[in-house]
């Protein structure tokens, strides 16, 4: 009985950990970010200095939250059309058929793809196609950075949606049907809206996914530290600000970046659990 | 009853809507699937050329001799030895770090199924795989190369991996153990077998292979991380095995080599490297889950 | 290959030659004829898997949603080949009803009634939208019970009642022919007698096509039967003559339940 009951402790204890770093990570963040905070109020947040010159520092998130919002929701964007279309394609059209199998092999190895090879392949196909459509000079930009964060994020946008699209009864399906409808109107008047929730939370998980990617934005977005004007202009994430500048970052500079981090932190945290709650409440 | 307008017109655009709409799925379907089959080739197509044995043995080149070499038009001399030897050090010590941790975490969560604790557990556990990379990346350069290691280390990158790794472990021993038979738990608490020898000696046997699933599935992910390994590890261009200083890691290699403009080419062989250890374990967990899901049914 | 063994004054149905199969050389439904009476009940029973719903799911092409599926012979309606009609049109002309009641679970009662005509995108004014939903649910004594709540959802009614929906989002689009897959095998008897005694109604206005597994059923409320065995018509006649003077033998060794 003694053995068990230290059994039963020690897994107990290893929840523990769980618990520790989690908050050890919040903890962190907030302490390292303090100093920040505290030079520049909570103003930081909506700067848009980034001066690191010693005596005139001055830092501030707005940029980089800028340019994190801007181009994950416009790859969630551009990635809508062809996630709705292939999870459609596999969980209606071709249900249970070959040709799904080999398409969802595929979806999966995208997800398989490291962020740096993205950024890569983005680097030396996308950007000679972007300059010679003329759209940007150079090729970086929150366009591009977003489009191939749109391909990235397309498999988690898909495998949940496709699920719950298969998983509306056929009965129903059967029913529109019988009443003389189209496939397409039993798509749009019974898959969808009972479909709804789950494909709603399952872009809303892709979009926590983009806000935090790094390699792939960071090589292509052209690292310039303003809020993006245009389609095609230049800017920079958060994710991207920390990997260039934190590894010889120290005192006042090291603290903003932490700040950032908290923030980003924050922001995947919060959105990650909007997308969780709509999936909860969906399954009731 | 009501008069049911004239049918042909509507009945004939309805046609047509429900053709366009099945030609446009099918051909955003396809554009999907248009960027895996370029990436694929180009990595292929460019990196084939560097592989060699050289490739997995030496380490890699400096600035230097990449600029000599390309001067004098030879191929550039090393290879990714210090990159593969680093990302096989991080990765051992993070698995060591994290499966332990997350098999009993998800074995607790087994056990006690339903209390508030355990959905507490599960939903940290949540969001903690919702953490950008880059942030564990930061903490792993506070918490170990500040503290620990007072330098960039392995180690560091090895618990920023490790923190990464560990809801997915968590979440598929979980889930693999609900589909341990129960029978086979309570025969064993039947004949008086202890608790841990219960965990040790049925429990996890009876899930190996879902829980080298997830196991597989968690490594597959980090293996091709750089973001938190550039706060952490650093990078280096000698072979190390210690994991208290800086260490370099295949997806860094890469990145050194992308921006030093005389070993951009070097890019291609070791994404080519990356890639195809990423795709096989990616393959090879995903046979297995197949393979435990029908072959597991009570 | 079966006659028809009933003289019927006024077909609405013509089954000629009809054979389905699920698989190559595996055939559900064997060579069927047979001549449907309008505005009667015909009765469609048989043993599980004698491929009475395979049939019945043959009106109106409800096969077609499955390619593994093929269909040879013809059915006409009033002397139309079913195939030659668009299946929107079919299925305007013949409606269907299943064996578990699935009414659309985000529409409310109101639009549930509507449903042929929300999803054929018929636009109507709201008295005639009115006016239809009160007359179907009035036709299939559903009115008076949810008169009171037609935007609710429908989840809260009863088995018995959702089914009464489904029959009459079924009638709401005013077909010739109603198909009912045992339209009361998953209801209690309460709900079971209610739905029989809509159907004896409803057949003064509809042809009605019932599939049941419940030889009593077929007896209490049906005017014609069919009695398939293996994939074959093997009966067809008057019910109450080919209940009480079965011609097969082995019609006869399933009403009197040596098998089934």
């Amino acid at each position: 009985m003694n053995s068990d009951r230290l059994t039963r402790t020690v897994l107990f204890i290893s929840s523990l950990v769980l618990l520790m770093i989690s908050a050890g990570i919040v903890f962190s963040l907030v302490g390292g970010a303090i100093p920040a905070f505290k030079a520049f109020g909570p103003g930081f947040i909506i700067s848009n200095h980034w001066n690191p010159t010693s005596g005139h520092e001055s830092y501030g998130a707005l940029p980089f939250i800028a340019g994190t919002l801007i181009t994950s929701f416009l790859a969630l964007l551009i990635c809508l059309p062809l996630a709705f279309s292939t999870s459609l394609f596999m969980a209606e059209y071709y249900r249970g058929t070959r040709v799904a199998g080999i398409l969802s092999s595929m979806v999966d190895l995208l997800a398989g793809i490291p962020s740096i090879v993205y950024g890569l392949w983005g680097f030396y196909s996308l950007r000679p196609l972007i300059i010679s459509l003329g759209l940007n000079e150079q090729g970086f930009g929150v366009f591009t950075s977003s489009l191939i964060l749109a391909i990235m994020i397309v498999p988690y946008a898909t495998s949940l949606s496709t699920e719950i699209i298969a998983m509306v009864p056929d009965e129903l399906k059967e029913a529109a049907y019988s009443l003389g409808a189209t496939r397409r109107e039993v798509i749009f008047n019974v898959i969808l809206p009972n479909a709804r929730s789950g494909i709603i939370a399952s872009y809303i998980l892709a979009l926590g996914r983009a806000l935090g990617e790094t390699m792939a934005v960071t090589m292509l977005i052209g690292n310039a530290n303003v809020i993006p004007k245009g389609l095609f202009s230049t800017g920079n994430t958060m994710a991207s600000i920390i990997a260039n500048q934190f590894g010889e970052a120290t005192g006042l500079k090291l603290s903003s970046l932490i700040a950032i981090g908290l923030l980003l932190f924050a922001i995947t945290a919060i959105v990650n659990s909007i997308g969780k709650l709509i999936i909860s409440r969906f399954s009731r | 009853m009501a008069q049911i307008p004239a049918i042909s017109d509507s009945t004939n655009r309805r046609h047509l809507k429900n053709v366009i709409l099945k030609v446009s799925i099918i051909i955003l379907s396809l554009i999907t699937i248009v960027p895996i089959i370029f990436i694929i080739y180009k990595i292929v197509v460019n990196g084939i050329s560097q592989i060699n044995l050289d490739f997995f043995v030496k380490p890699s080149p400096d600035s230097l001799q990449a600029m000599t070499a390309l001067a004098n038009h030879e191929t550039i001399p090393g290879g990714i030895a210090n990159g593969i030897t680093g990302t096989f050090l991080i990765v051992i010590v993070a698995s060591l770090l994290a499966i332990p941790v997350g098999i009993m975490i998800g074995i607790y969560l087994y056990e006690n199924p339903t209390s508030r604790y355990s959905g507490l557990i599960r939903n940290i556990s949540e969001i903690l795989q919702g953490v950008p990379s880059i942030v564990l990346g930061v903490i792993g350069y506070m918490w170990i190369v500040k503290n620990v290691t007072n330098g960039f280390s392995a180690l560091a990158g090895s618990v920023a991996l490790a923190i990464m790794m560990l809801p997915m472990i968590i979440k598929s021993t979980e889930e693999t153990m609900k589909m341990i038979p129960n029978e086979i738990r309570e025969a064993a608490f039947a004949m008086g077998v202890p608790y841990h020898k219960v965990i040790i000696k049925v429990l996890i046997p009876s899930s190996i292979s879902g829980l080298s699933t997830g196991v597989l599935l968690s490594v597959s992910r980090i293996l091709g991380e750089t973001a938190p390994l550039m706060l952490t590890a650093l990078g280096s261009s000698v072979i190390n095995l210690n994991i208290t200083k800086p260490t370099n890691a295949v997806p860094l290699l890469i990145w050194e080599f992308y921006n030093d403009p005389n070993m951009v080419k070097l890019v291609w062989s070791s994404s080519l490297f990356l890639l195809i250890f990423v795709l096989s374990l990616n393959i090879i967990s995903g046979r297995l889950a197949k393979k435990h899901k029908t072959g597991r049914k009570k | 290959m079966t006659e028809t063994q009933l003289n019927i004054n006024n077909p609405i149905l013509k089954v000629r030659d009809l054979s389905i199969s699920y698989e190559i050389g595996k055939q559900a439904v064997k060579g069927i004829n047979a001549t449907i009476e309008s505005k009667a009940i015909t009765a469609i029973m048989g043993p599980s898997g004698c491929g009475k719903s395979t049939l019945l799911r043959a009106f109106n092409r409800m096969h077609e949603l499955y390619p593994n599926i093929t269909t040879e012979g013809s059915i006409l309606l009033h002397d139309m080949d079913i195939r030659e009609m668009s299946t929107i049109n079919l299925r305007r002309k013949i409606g269907m009803v299943f064996q578990r009641p699935n009414p659309f679970p985000t529409m409310n009662i109101y639009e549930n009634v509507l449903a042929g005509y929300k999803l054929n995108g018929i636009k109507l004014r709201r008295s005639e939208r009115d006016e239809i939903v009160e007359k179907s649910l009035s036709d299939v004594t559903l009115w008076d019970e949810v008169k009171d709540s037609l935007f609710k959802k429908g989840t809260f009614l009863s088995g018995g009642q959702q089914q009464r929906l489904c029959i009459a989002r079924a009638i709401a689009f005013n077909p010739d022919v109603l198909l009912l897959d045992e339209p009361t095998s998953a209801l209690d008897p309460v709900a079971t007698a209610k739905v029989e005694d809509l159907l004896v109604k409803l057949k003064e206005e509809y042809t009605v096509l019932l599939v049941t597994h419940n030889m009593s059923q077929a007896a209490r409320i049906s005017d014609n039967s069919m009695f398939m065995y293996l994939g074959e018509l093997v009966e067809y006649g008057k019910t109450d003559i080919m209940f009480t003077n079965p011609k097969d033998s082995r019609t006869e060794g399933y009403l009197t339940g040596k098998f089934g």
